[in-house]
């Protein structure tokens, strides 16, 4: 195996690019199931579908980043719709919530994945953008502007999301959610209302993640199902509710993926999410900096 | 002196930053009726999960009966004799009344599911929930649940009975049901530590009280040296 | 005694409609439907009757396949031996998964059987000796006497194995076993407080719900005389498993069957009339439907009957 201290550090450069585009994927996630328990396994086939919908959009001539603002206010009444959804036919009734719930969210993410088979078929998608295909040199390092972008908007979203969940009434309000629902009705808030408030925003966030991840790389149907490992590690690894934790884990699962991929190759590299999920519940499945 | 059938040392619980359990000691004799109040969140709960073996203590000991029960799951502490209803009563709503007494006289005393069903009837009757056998748990009321939850902690017949807040918010003549229930096994050789709010009940049902404030016991007597303790009367009305 | 008649009819009727003389295209497309009945009693042993979602069914039927591969490429293994092989390879994987995630709630025992499927597709996949991505074609031995062909014996085979599989739920469902179950299922704190070992119990339905997936592979490359990670890993299998028994009933071992039947015969129907894409998206539609509005699937319609016939 060729080693070289120059592969290492690109392969960690890249690590941490990548480390911040899956924290910004994953960010949905934490809100969605870190915070609000939601056992939302098609959280990465709403973010595909983002992808798609960025497509559609940008098609039109619309830079990819701005189609993915577009549509966050859209996937937002879409979450709002999806929860209210799950509330009234599962939460709501308490008892069985857990095996049906799960089902229910199974079922969506698969017929999100067969309904996009069905309309753009099984080839890859892309977009085009002034900066994706060119890098940027940093001396022996060439990075590329694409993976640069998502970093950017990995960082402003989830320092957006952390302030707004800390400073606003309505983010505080989410995260007490979490913790105690009954204090919360008595301090006159509803709590429902709360949480679809929070599911829309996770939802919305999800399409301006879609859109980085068709950035980022060609996108296909089937790829949602190598996020499941992917934000699942993330969120698991950072600890249930950790907004900030998720850039942490984000980062740790970025630099192993990326290391795997330079010198063990692509074949290999998928598998990493999967693995350390795996190893995270097997050792220490309360995360790294959960609450 | 009765030989204490629990005794807890030193026992620490904490739930990341937040103390809910301080170096918590107490003893309890066999046949003793004991009480466990306290204000809300001063750990009464995290306590008796800590016995039962829901949550694992940090530090102290625990012992029953002459056994240590660190380590132990839950499943083997009831098989040792200890039995515990929840604040919030966990039927399992897809059996009948009479089938939820059954998981425990099959897994902790193995009986044939005909032998259950004998002791599980006569479990019944003594709550008065025996015309109710055959009904689930979502045609209970609100008291008749409760007494589901102490029907099948007894169905395991236990040496020890944790009965946490069995009379949050039931009506007076409820709660006098329920206490007297109490009262009947205690009589037949249970041991039954009691949480309760409802401090009337607590009063007339204990022989001593330990009270919990901040995962602290401040206070340990009899009911009435518990009632005109200061400590207690500022953890309750606030400083 | 009434199943076992029932059994021993079903499975004579098999051997006699296999040594008939109908068209072929009937074994192919009853084997199928046959393995996705087993598929479903064992995604039920643990989903519908202990309440832990499995959405990693490829990931056992297909441990079962290349199991049933390697066998037969090493060793020239025949079927049965396969078979048993691919049910203690799908048995030990439930141990390890189960071990590992069966501590934790519901919900992370279900993601990850999604990464054990990834990760044995990974490892097929980069594994030569059982042709890797591209796959391997494998030469099916003589039909065995009394069978006119291969095909044939297979369906007689997977039919037996279906009436087995029947037969371990139904036993798990009416014993102790499955009141156990059924508690950690309704209440899993109170049920351990009642004396229930549930991480015991929960490891037993998972290794069993494994082995019975593992054995349901194992047949499959002798099937197809091919076999390929892709579409051995398939996704179809993982909501077919569930959707089944969410379908039929999950309290119940003929809730499965139904299912199975129920769902194959559906998309057949449609593959027929409309596509084959279709076909896929009426299975995940129907299971949201059913999971919605008829939770307790289409036994919750029969379940007063049950009641007094099960007595």
């Amino acid at each position: 195996m060729a080693f070289s201290f120059d592969l290492l550090t690109e392969a960690l450069l890249f690590g941490v690019l990548l480390g911040c585009f899956y924290a910004a994927v994953s960010i949905g996630l934490s809100v969605s199931f870190g915070l609000l328990d939601v056992p939302n396994v098609a959280h990465p086939a709403i973010m595909v579908l983002g992808s798609y919908a960025t497509y559609v959009v940008a098609s039109y001539g619309l830079d990819p980043i701005l189609a993915g603002v577009v549509l966050m206010p859209v996937f937002f009444v879409l979450g709002i719709l999806i929860y209210r959804f799950y509330y009234e036919s599962f939460e709501k009734r308490g008892t069985e919530a857990g095996v049906r719930g799960l089902a229910f969210f199974f079922g969506i993410a698969f017929i999100i994945e067969v309904g996009l088979i069905l309309v753009f078929g099984v080839d890859q998608r892309t977009v085009a953008a002034r900066y994706i295909g060119s890098s940027l040199a940093l001396g022996d390092y060439r990075i590329p502007y694409r993976m640069l972008v998502a970093f950017g908007v990995a960082l402003v979203l989830t320092f957006a999301l952390t302030l707004y969940l800390s400073k606003t009434f309505t983010g505080r309000a989410i995260k007490a959610v979490a913790q105690d629902e009954a204090a919360l009705r008595l301090m006159g808030v509803n709590p429902v209302r709360i949480k679809q408030w929070a599911f829309g925003i996770a939802t919305g966030v999800s399409a301006l993640a879609g859109a980085m991840l068709i950035i980022v790389g060609p996108v296909e149907p089937a790829v949602d199902r190598l996020y499941i490992g992917r934000t699942f590690c993330v969120v698991v690894l950072a600890g249930l509710g950790s907004m900030t934790g998720t850039l942490g884990a984000g980062l740790i699962l970025g630099i192993s993926e990326s290391i795997v991929l330079m010198f063990f190759g692509a074949s290999w590299a998928p598998a990493v999410a999967f693995g350390l999920l795996l190893v995270v519940l097997g050792i220490r499945p309360q995360g790294l900096f959960g609450r | 002196m009765a030989e204490s059938l629990l005794k807890v040392s030193g026992v620490s619980k904490h739930f990341g930053g937040f103390t809910a359990l301080s170096d918590v000691s107490l003893e309890i004799a066999a046949g003793e009726r004991f009480g466990l109040i306290g204000p809300n969140g001063s750990g009464k709960t995290t306590l008796i999960n800590c016995i039962s073996g829901l949550l694992r203590n940090d530090a102290g000991q625990i012992i029953f009966n002459g056994k240590e029960l660190t380590g132990l799951p839950p499943y083997q502490r009831t098989r040792l004799g200890i039995a515990r209803s929840f604040q919030v009563p966990r039927p399992f709503h897809s059996m009948s009344v009479l089938e939820n007494l059954l998981v425990p006289s099959a897994y902790v005393v193995h009986m044939k599911d005909s032998e259950g069903e004998a002791q599980a009837m006569e479990i019944l009757r003594g709550m008065g929930l025996a015309e109710k056998a055959g009904l689930h748990a979502n045609q209970l009321s609100q008291v008749e649940l409760r007494k589901l939850e102490l029907a099948r902690a007894m169905a395991a017949r236990p040496r020890l009975l944790i009965s946490d807040e069995a009379m949050a918010g039931l009506s007076g003549s409820e709660v006098d049901e329920v206490l007297a229930i109490l009262f009947k096994l205690n009589e037949s050789g249970i041991t039954i530590i009691m949480i309760e709010h409802i401090m009337q009940a607590v009063m007339r049902f204990s022989q001593r009280v330990v009270c919990l404030d901040a995962g602290k016991i401040i206070c340990e007597g009899t009911p009435a040296s518990i009632v005109q303790n200061a400590e207690v009367q500022k953890a309750y009305l606030g400083a | 005694m009434r199943f076992w008649i029932c059994a021993a009819v079903i499975a004579l009727a098999a051997m006699g409609v296999a040594l008939s003389g109908i068209n072929e295209y009937v074994f192919f497309a009853a084997f199928v439907v046959l393995t996705y009945v087993v598929l479903a009693t064992a995604w039920n042993i643990l989903g519908g009757y202990a309440g832990y979602v499995n959405f990693g069914t490829p990931a056992f039927f297909g441990t079962g396949a290349y199991t049933a591969v390697v066998l037969f490429k090493w060793l020239g293994a025949p079927l049965i031996v396969q078979i048993f092989a691919g049910a203690a390879m799908g048995g030990l994987l439930g141990f390890g998964v189960g071990m590992l995630t069966l501590r934790l709630r519901g919900i992370f025992f279900a993601i990850a059987t999604v990464a054990v499927i990834f990760i044995m597709e990974t490892l097929m996949i980069n594994w030569r000796y059982v042709g890797g991505a591209t796959g391997l074609q494998l030469l099916r031995p003589e039909a065995m006497a009394p069978f006119a062909s291969y095909t044939r014996m297979l369906f007689v085979v997977m039919a037996l194995m279906a009436v087995a599989a029947v037969a371990v739920a139904r036993y798990i469902q009416t014993s102790w076993i499955g009141r156990g179950l059924r508690a950690i299922r309704d209440s899993e704190e109170a049920a351990e407080a009642s004396g229930v070992p549930t991480l015991r119990l929960k490891l037993v339905a998972c290794v069993v719900s494994g082995a019975l997936m593992g054995a349901a592979g194992a047949p499959m490359p002798m099937y197809l005389s091919f076999i390929e990670p892709a579409s051995t890993f398939s996704l179809n299998y993982a909501i077919g498993a569930l959707a089944a028994p969410m379908i039929g009933g999950t309290t119940h071992w003929l809730g499965p069957v139904l299912g199975a039947l129920l769902l194959v015969t559906i998309q057949q129907i449609v593959t027929v009339t409309i596509s084959n894409e279709i076909n896929v998206l009426v299975v995940g539609v129907l299971l949201v439907l059913f999971v919605v509005l008829a939770p307790d699937g289409i036994l919750g319609f029969f379940k007063r009957w049950l009641k007094a016939s099960s007595k």
